[in-house]
């Protein structure tokens, strides 16, 4: 396994080959790829976030390799985690812990240190139906301005998968045609993977709102 | 039903052995029934349950295996499944209760005509089951009042059966006007209109 951290690793050297597919799409995206990695089959490519919209559409339309269906967009939180928390797993057990439910004040939450910067990683999970190879994309974004490009206009499979991502990390996707909740409720307050969301936190019901209340939901 | 002496007493006086074998010249000659009104009705409607099954989860599956031929649920009076809530009075939620659709289960009770009755079918109904979360409503008691809880994960279709002739011995000994005297209608303090 290799590690998943951001910054400069010595102990972790990059593997003296690419995979075929990788070294295809290192040779075809050039410095966009700051980082990537190769384990068990699984290429992994890591890009800044302004540089995503234009990667995707290289890999899309390359005809080498023709990634034509964009698989899932989901996210991580790294919140109380260490850089290193594939290898430190005394932190990792200590936030695990400390995040812990407690019975007797379950509805609040217990934070760990911050850790890892910048806190999101979006993922993708791109797979060509003609080569039949799949490719995965890490996009780190902060707290403060978690915002990333959308990939609809690309594949507009994109669109409730990123709107998946927005309801439960609370992620902006820019250019996002139709950005609202798609499992929760409106008057939901939060987004309820983040790791500083309590898992018990339970929410007021709401009032009824679809067809044939008396006060039906509001467009959008 | 063994467990019900008030339908002996409905049924057992139109055929006393007084009058002869049935089918000589005339249908139960001279025959008659003594019973209370309420007794007629309630044993009128605790064997002709017309549920509403507002499936959600895997508690569905065991459901249909009630209503299947193997376990029957015709055998009890409660076979025939509406496919909307106005035409129902005993409303089987079964399954995982989310958040989201708490409105929409209290919607579906507020639509059924009285008088009507409600069945928490396994664990995530009663109590949020093993899913104790943001997500999951924690029991259906807090939107809609309950009349019986049937445990399980899922309920085994005995389970099911045998909570049904509870329900039908509970509704066989109500009254006119007169609640639940044990039901907390009030789950969660939010009073029922």
């Amino acid at each position: 396994m290799t590690a998943d951290n951001q910054g400069d690793s010595p102990a972790v050297p990059p593997p003296p080959v690419l995979s075929p597919l990788l070294q295809k799409v290192v040779d075809r995206l050039g410095p966009m790829v700051v980082e990537h990695h190769s384990a068990a089959g699984d290429d992994r490519i890591h890009l800044a976030r302004e540089h995503l919209l234009d990667a995707a559409r290289i890999l899309r339309d390359d005809p080498a390799l023709a990634f034509d269906l964009l698989l899932d967009v989901t996210a991580v939180d790294y919140y109380g985690q260490p850089d290193d928390f594939t290898t430190n797993l005394q932190v990792w057990d200590q936030n695990r812990s400390a995040m812990r439910r407690q019975p007797q004040r379950r509805h609040e939450l217990v934070l760990p240190p911050r850790g890892s910067e910048p806190r999101f990683a979006l993922v993708y999970h791109l797979t060509s139906t003609t080569h039949l190879h799949v490719l995965r994309i890490k996009c780190r974004v902060p707290e403060d301005d978690a915002t990333i490009a959308s990939l609809t206009p690309l594949w507009p499979g994109a669109n409730w998968l990123e709107r998946e991502t927005y309801d439960l990390y609370g992620i902006h996707f820019a250019g996002h045609p139709d950005l609202r909740r798609i499992y929760l409720y409106e008057e939901f307050v939060g987004h309820p993977l983040r790791k500083d969301y309590a898992k018990q936190g339970e929410q007021p019901i709401q009032e009824y709102v679809g067809p044939g209340a008396k006060e039906p939901r509001r467009p959008h | 039903m063994a467990n019900n002496r008030r339908l002996e007493t409905f049924l057992v006086s139109g055929s006393g052995a007084k009058n002869g074998p049935v089918g000589e010249g005339q249908a139960f000659p001279e025959s008659f029934a003594a019973t209370r009104l309420q007794d007629a009705i309630n044993w009128a409607r605790k064997y002709s349950f017309f549920p509403y099954p507002f499936v959600t989860a895997c508690c569905g599956m065991e459901y249909f295996s009630v209503a299947g031929p193997r376990y029957d649920i015709d055998r009890f009076g409660a076979a025939l499944p509406r496919f909307t809530p106005r035409q129902a009075d005993l409303l089987f939620v079964v399954g995982t209760i989310t958040q989201r659709q708490a409105p929409i289960l209290r919607r579906v009770y507020e639509q059924m005509a009285e008088p009507k009755w409600v069945v928490s079918f396994g664990a995530c109904t009663s109590s949020g089951g093993p899913y104790d979360n943001y997500a999951v409503l924690q029991g259906i008691d807090r939107v809609v009042p309950v009349h019986l809880y049937i445990p399980g994960c899922p309920p085994r279709p005995e389970a099911v059966l045998d909570g049904l002739i509870k329900l039908q011995h509970r509704v066989q000994t109500e009254r006119a006007g007169q609640l639940w005297p044990d039901l907390n209608l009030h789950g969660s303090g939010r009073k029922l209109e």
